[in-house]
């Protein structure tokens, strides 16, 4: 990182922007968060979006990973319950979610850290609200204690 | 696996020897992302991680000269891998896409980042922070691109027959249309007539014509069409396929007679004895339980409505033709076709539950379809303007604007067309009666389009008179019935007391029941307002997410008929570039199977909706068949032994986006 690079990153710091990793949809929730952008929805710069085709494609080895890796908190959305664009696979994230929630909780991480959440192409809204709260939520918390030292 | 063609083997093995040479191209989308975040420290950033040859920044680079800089760096730096920030890959993807196959390189060798609507546009106050979280985010890409594989996109066959489901304005074009291009419609109704809600008005702004008198010709020529198949009363219950290879399941509901028998004469209804509302007519006077939908129905026969009929075979006695058939049954039919045009309509929003403005509660309080039916010749009346309580004509009518639109509590949005169907309809009961007193109740007046604010001046120059404000209050007097409403006049700034005889509420437009199957059964998506959306509001207003399913009418959001009928036409146009090619390009993005990890367990097989998972029983291993495989990659996520991968979303794919969301503080590193 270049010396200035450094120095912008250091007048951040009073305000500590946590990190998380929001993982979604091709078709409903990335589509949320391009409407997010299309109707200027004003949200905390804390998520990195990783899209993948369907919220069943998420494993909990990247959800894991992205814990391992630094994550402060880790977003699993897709489309409506219903709505899938591959017929049932937010079903299955539904049921895959649930075991993750419970062995992430075994880990000690607290529940605000891991969140599933349901997010149209359509509502924008509902996705800036949703990386405001949890940003919010993980601000109160402070930096994941799976965090490895040295990691920004 | 001979289906895996999507990752060749000897390919993969040579890429991982090849040197990655990243080109990163920072786009500014004119100040859209250029005014927030600072694209060249971006650049400069992004210019010092391995592998990554050259960067650059354009105002635009999807232009021309966007594109040229690519190829020109592509060719001067032999670069395999390119990077472009800007907006969203749904929208832009296809563009770069095909910007690097020109020059050799593998389509899916484009990583697409977004910076503009995930960055620049959410974070407009956060400079600094949207800066360094496009640095995040390109260099999540660049990781990524390093790790791309070459896919080869596959073609499917199109079966060149077309289905439209909603025959009203917008989706009798569409079937004209394609019909008269020569490929065969199957065009779905659910009423037992075609013709939609337009059958319905009296007269249509700005012009004020004859609506049926315009419809029912077009109503007319669809029916002689050869190459149209018009299936009405029925409804669309199952579909699955995809582009090119729909099997669609019709109900057929039954009309208990004989459709080729009937001639349509009435004889049936004029001797039934059961009179119920007459759904036509906006719910106004009253059809019989057999009955034909209206005079110029189409195809004009009549239908048995068995849940209020009374079972005294009166009309079988009746019928010459001998078509009554009290024990035919709901059939079906299996219908395979290439491309689907959505043109499913509306509703207008009820004030019943809500009691708006006190309609349902006081007699002289309607709606404006219901005036719409009081207007028409054919309507309830006559066409005679009478009020409800007594049947007398009303000398003072008042319109209320917006109802069920434009309100928090209601819907937001704009429906678009009620304030012309009030200046319409004022105009209509002016000609109708010079002396009657009018006035129009409104929040704005919106007459955009030709002619629309010609009609309006007409109105005021007819004498109807425009207050702005929106009723605060309105109660009936219990002696005389009539209206009475307290408004406050915006523009003088003062309260009013009005009396009407009759009050007329402009009710909106919200999604129709078909909407929510549809949506269901094809897996679109919905928009804010309930109605379905399209796959890019400006570029591809008629187009869907799902490949070969288009939208048409007001179904897709708040239209008038010109514009309908114009998204009719769009939507066959863009439907023939399918329909004539007789194929269409999917996606390489499949799943794959590793054969030597693959140990047999079959926990993907029940993953897959669609069946694109085949276990090879001789050789112990799961299959995937590429023309069935969607892509979603959820057999990926449950394999529990890493054999499955999902072609452009590989595990190594998105784990290095997810480590590079971070990065080593010097100190650290």
């Amino acid at each position: 990182m270049s010396a200035e690079a450094l120095a912008t990153s250091a007048t951040q710091t009073n305000a500590w922007e946590p990190k998380i990793i929001a993982f979604c949809c091709n078709w409903c929730s990335y589509g949320g968060a391009d409407s997010a952008g299309m109707g200027r929805f004003q949200q905390p710069a804390s998520a990195r979006i990783i899209r993948v085709m369907c919220s069943g494609r998420i494993d909990p080895l990247h959800v894991f990973n992205a814990f391992l890796e630094g994550a402060d908190a880790v977003l699993v959305t897709g489309c409506h319950i219903g709505d899938c664009h591959y017929v049932n696979g937010n079903d299955k994230t539904k049921i895959k979610y649930k075991y993750l929630e419970n062995v992430v909780h075994e880990l000690g991480i607290e529940k605000e850290r891991l969140q599933l959440n349901w997010i149209s192409a359509s509502e924008g809204e509902k996705f800036a609200n949703f990386i405001r709260d949890v940003t919010a939520q993980i601000k109160k918390l402070g930096p994941s204690p799976l965090k490895p030292e040295g990691v920004a | 696996m001979s289906d895996n063609k999507g990752v060749e083997k000897p390919v993969e093995s040579k890429l991982d020897q090849e040197e990655k040479r990243v080109g990163v191209f920072v786009c500014e989308c004119g100040v859209n992302i250029g005014g927030v975040v600072n694209t060249r420290a971006v650049a400069d950033y992004i210019g010092s991680l391995h592998g990554v040859k050259v960067t650059s920044v354009n105002k635009f680079t999807c232009s021309d000269s966007g594109q040229a800089d690519i190829q020109a760096k592509i060719k001067e730096h032999k670069l395999n891998r390119v990077v472009v920030a800007a907006c969203s890959p749904k929208t832009h993807e296809p563009t770069f896409r095909a910007c690097i196959e020109e020059m050799g390189l593998n389509q899916y060798f484009l990583e697409f980042v977004n910076i503009r609507d995930h960055c620049s546009w959410i974070h407009m106050w956060e400079k600094d922070k949207a800066t360094e979280k496009a640095k995040d985010l390109v260099r999540m890409g660049v990781e990524r691109s390093k790790l791309l594989e070459p896919l080869q996109a596959s073609e499917v066959p199109v079966n060149d027959t077309a289905l439209v489901i909603g025959a009203g304005v917008a989706g009798m074009q569409s079937a004209l249309d394609l019909a008269d291009m020569g490929f065969q419609v199957y065009l779905v109704e659910k009423e037992p007539s075609i013709g939609g809600r337009m059958a319905r008005f009296d007269k249509v702004f700005p012009t004020n014509d004859c609506s049926i008198c315009i419809l029912g010709p077009k109503m007319v020529e669809v029916a002689r069409n050869k190459n149209i198949k018009i299936m009405s009363y029925s409804e669309v219950i199952a579909v699955d396929g995809y582009v090119g290879n729909f099997n669609v399941k019709v109900e057929h509901k039954s009309r208990y007679l004989d459709v080729v028998k009937c001639t349509g004469c009435a004889k049936c209804s004029e001797v039934c004895p059961v009179e119920v509302p007459y759904d036509f007519n906006e719910g106004l006077g009253t059809r019989k339980a057999i009955y034909v939908p209206f005079p110029q129905a189409v195809p004009l026969r009549a239908v048995l409505d068995k849940d209020n009929c009374i079972n005294c075979k009166a009309c079988a006695k009746a019928c010459a033709s001998g078509a009554i058939n009290y024990d035919m049954q709901t059939s079906y039919t299996d219908l395979n076709v290439g491309i689907i045009i959505v043109s499913v309509g509306f509703n207008t929003y009820d004030p019943e539950p809500r009691h708006d403005y006190g309609y349902g509660l006081y007699d002289n309080i309607i709606t404006a379809m219901e005036f719409e039916r009081l207007l028409n010749a054919a309507g309830p009346t006559g066409g005679h303007v009478v009020r409800p309580s007594d049947c007398k004509e009303p000398l003072r009518v008042g319109f209320v604007n917006c109802v069920g639109s434009r309100d928090k509590n209601t819907n937001i949005y704009c429906s678009g067309v009620c304030c012309m169907v009030t200046i319409k309809n004022a105009q209509l009961l002016k000609e109708k009666r010079p002396e009657t007193d009018q006035t129009i109740m409104y929040i704005d007046i919106r007459t955009p389009f030709r002619a629309y604010e010609e009609s309006y001046n007409r109105s005021r120059d007819l004498g109807v008179k425009f207050l702005r404000g929106r009723p605060v209050e309105v109660k009936e007097d219990p002696v005389t019935k009539n209206i009475k409403v307290r408004v406050e006049d915006t523009l003088a700034g003062e309260m009013r007391n009005l009396e009407f005889d009759l009050l007329v509420l402009a009710t909106g437009i919200v999604p129709n029941e078909g909407i929510g199957k549809i949506q269901q059964l094809l897996k679109l998506s919905k928009a804010a307002d309930g109605l379905l959306m399209e796959a890019h509001p400006k570029l591809k207003p008629v187009d869907t997410t799902i490949d070969g399913v288009f939208l048409a009418g007001v179904a897709s959001g708040p239209k008038d008929i010109p514009y309908a009928v114009s998204q009719g036409s769009a939507c066959a146009g863009r439907a023939t570039i399918l329909l004539k090619n007789k194929k269409a390009i999917t996606e390489g993005i499949t799943a794959v199977v590793e054969p030597e990890v693959c140990v047999g367990c079959q926990v993907c097989i029940p993953m897959c909706p669609f069946q694109a998972i085949k276990f090879d029983e001789k050789v112990n291993k799961a299959n995937v068949v590429k023309a069935l495989c969607k892509g979603c990659g959820t057999c990926v996520a449950a394999c529990p032994t890493g054999a499955l991968e999902q072609c452009h979303f590989k595990n190594n794919q998105l784990l290095a986006q997810i480590k590079n969301v971070f990065r080593f503080e010097e100190v650290a590193a």
